[in-house]
């Protein structure tokens, strides 16, 4: 690979930086070495109001870059405690990015166990801040390997966030109180614009076809006429994701981790 | 009162089937030595309430949990905690898994001794399916939605760290986060402490110290001194998180009979024997901040 080119990793930061665009003074959550440097570029390119953490204890003025680096000190500007995260959870004023092991066609998400829960084939972390983040404010999901495997057929075998399920909405709530915003994976970015909060297919990589990411989802897409074309990152934006960077931990996020393209 | 005691008199206060909270969060200001106190123990049948690390992963593999309540059992940057994913994939112990926020109610909700603390948190989730116990109620205003009634979850004892405490039960965190310590120092009937530093109450009379005071010491039953005592766990400024001494717990769970060797190397010899196992006071002391 040669200077100026980018890879499918650096692809993926870029679509995912877009989910906080337009959010303004809000925390951004992102959980991950790709979701971070994500919401760094938002933070870098086009929304610099964006409350971002240290990712200890700390909200910063700056990005920290991802890795060892060496005697950076973070730009502390306020301190947030674990429990003051709350504050923006119960307030909404936050948007998680978040990757779960499980996506079902209603945008409920897991991230707690596989299989049988009084016995479970796989224990994973647990339901963490998921039923809260997911009743509270907007969330996305980061996918980097887009399968069926993922995007399950039926339910999650451990529902831990409430998504556009009729059946599941408590009294007095409707699609209206839940914001579960874009999907972002290795194959394209989904988000719930199809009808009756449907997933949709909202664009593509290059290279990437319509029936391929149906493929890889356990679940019916609904795929618009006007699927969009994910653009490539800028010159600068990639000499921005470079420098949040600097020993490349986002290339081991990805599988391979394919060129993508070259620089303009 | 003097209430400096050591963690054996500490054990001696608990019984079987207690509900125990245990502060810290994750790898992080973990009371790690009155964890190691519990395992040397005869107790069983706990309960045990935490933002769970390797404290809920070595109760575990001792067999101390009868009920796991929790929102997550990690020790971060290793995510998955070997013992405590071997205790539900076996079936070994019941669970109320809930959000972190819930976690955090319920210990409000104790320590305001109110039954329940209302909150959307949970609603449309396997939360409630899989905790019948957890009920709803509906908005008694012009709302009229549905609301978790999240339970008080009262703690016969509350096992917390602290940087330095005196003897009268005053304790400063003086880290960078507090996690929920201080809630689970009022939900509880009793908290015992063990602190890095035992003070003289003279420490607290200048400066800003008292502002890293989170719980009235009316709240502290026990002071436990125990330099080093979160270790393998972080007890910033002082020091990091061992992470080869978690990569070498976490290996064992592979092993045959891999508990039972890391119980007996580190843990059956008493804290003194444990400290000079993992290389003194001084090694702790060196451990370095995390870095992510």
């Amino acid at each position: 690979m040669t200077a100026g080119d980018y890879t499918l990793a650096d692809l993926m930061i870029n679509a995912a930086a877009e989910i906080w665009r337009n959010d303004g003074e809000i925390l951004a959550t992102p959980i991950g070495v790709i979701p971070r440097l994500a919401a760094a570029l938002c933070v870098r390119t086009f929304n610099p109001d964006l409350l971002i953490t240290d990712g200890e204890s700390h909200l910063v003025g700056e990005p920290v870059p991802v890795g060892p680096r060496g005697d950076y000190r973070p730009k502390v500007e306020s301190w947030m405690g674990y429990a003051k995260v709350f504050d923006f959870v119960w307030s909404g004023k936050r948007h998680a990015l978040v990757a779960p092991a499980q996506i079902d066609r209603f945008g409920q998400a897991n991230i707690s166990c596989i299989g049988d829960y009084r016995k479970p084939k796989a224990q994973m972390l647990g339901v963490r801040g998921l039923p809260g983040n997911s009743i509270s404010h907007a969330n996305s999901f980061f996918v980097p390997v887009h399968s069926r495997k993922v995007f399950v057929a039926g339910q999650c075998d451990m529902v831990s966030s409430i998504g556009y399920n009729r059946e599941r909405l408590p009294q007095g709530y409707t699609f209206e109180d839940i914001d579960i915003r874009s999907i972002i994976t290795d194959l394209c970015v989904l988000d719930f614009s199809g009808p009756d909060r449907q997933i949709a297919l909202r664009a593509l990589y290059p290279g990437v076809t319509a029936e391929q990411v149906q493929e890889n989802t356990g679940f019916p897409l609904h795929i618009p006429a006007d699927v969009q074309r994910i653009e490539p990152p800028s010159a600068a934006q990639l000499a921005i994701i470079a420098a949040l960077d600097p020993h490349n931990l986002r290339a081991q996020q990805i599988k391979g981790n394919p060129r993508a393209g070259a620089a303009s | 009162m003097n209430k400096a005691m050591t963690s054996e008199q500490m054990v001696a206060r608990l019984r079987d089937g207690m509900t125990i909270g245990i502060g810290g969060w994750g790898p992080r200001r973990k009371p790690m030595a009155l964890v190691r106190a519990l395992l040397r123990s005869n107790l069983r049948d706990l309960t045990v309430v935490a933002y769970g690390g390797a404290d809920v992963g070595m109760l575990c593999a001792a067999g101390k949990v009868k009920k796991l309540i929790f929102a997550f059992v990690s020790l971060d940057f290793i995510p998955l905690e070997p013992y405590f994913r071997r205790a539900r994939e076996g079936g070994a112990i019941e669970v109320m898994e809930i959000d972190e926020g819930m976690l955090l109610l319920g210990l409000k909700a104790a320590a305001m001794r109110l039954p329940f603390m209302p909150t959307p948190v949970g609603l449309g989730t396997d939360v409630l399916k899989y905790n019948p116990d957890i009920k709803t109620i509906v908005s008694p205003y012009a709302d009229g939605r549905e609301l978790v009634a999240m339970p008080a979850l009262k703690l016969d004892a509350a096992l917390l760290h602290v940087d330095n405490a005196d003897a009268r039960g005053n304790c400063e965190i003086q880290g960078p986060d507090h996690y929920m310590d201080d809630l689970f120092a009022l939900a509880a009937n009793e908290t015992f402490v063990s602190c890095e530093q035992l003070v003289d109450s003279s420490h607290f009379h200048d400066g800003h110290a008292p502002r890293s005071i989170l719980w009235p010491r009316s709240a502290t039953a026990g002071v436990i001194h125990q330099p080093g005592g979160a270790h393998p766990s972080s007890c910033m400024p002082h020091y990091g998180f061992d992470a080869p001494h978690f990569q070498e717990y976490v290996a064992t769970a592979k092993a045959p009979d891999g508990w039972e060797n890391y119980f007996s190397t580190y843990i059956a010899g008493g804290e003194a024997d444990y400290l000079e196992k993992i290389g003194g006071i001084s090694h702790v002391r060196a451990l370095p901040a995390p870095m992510y």
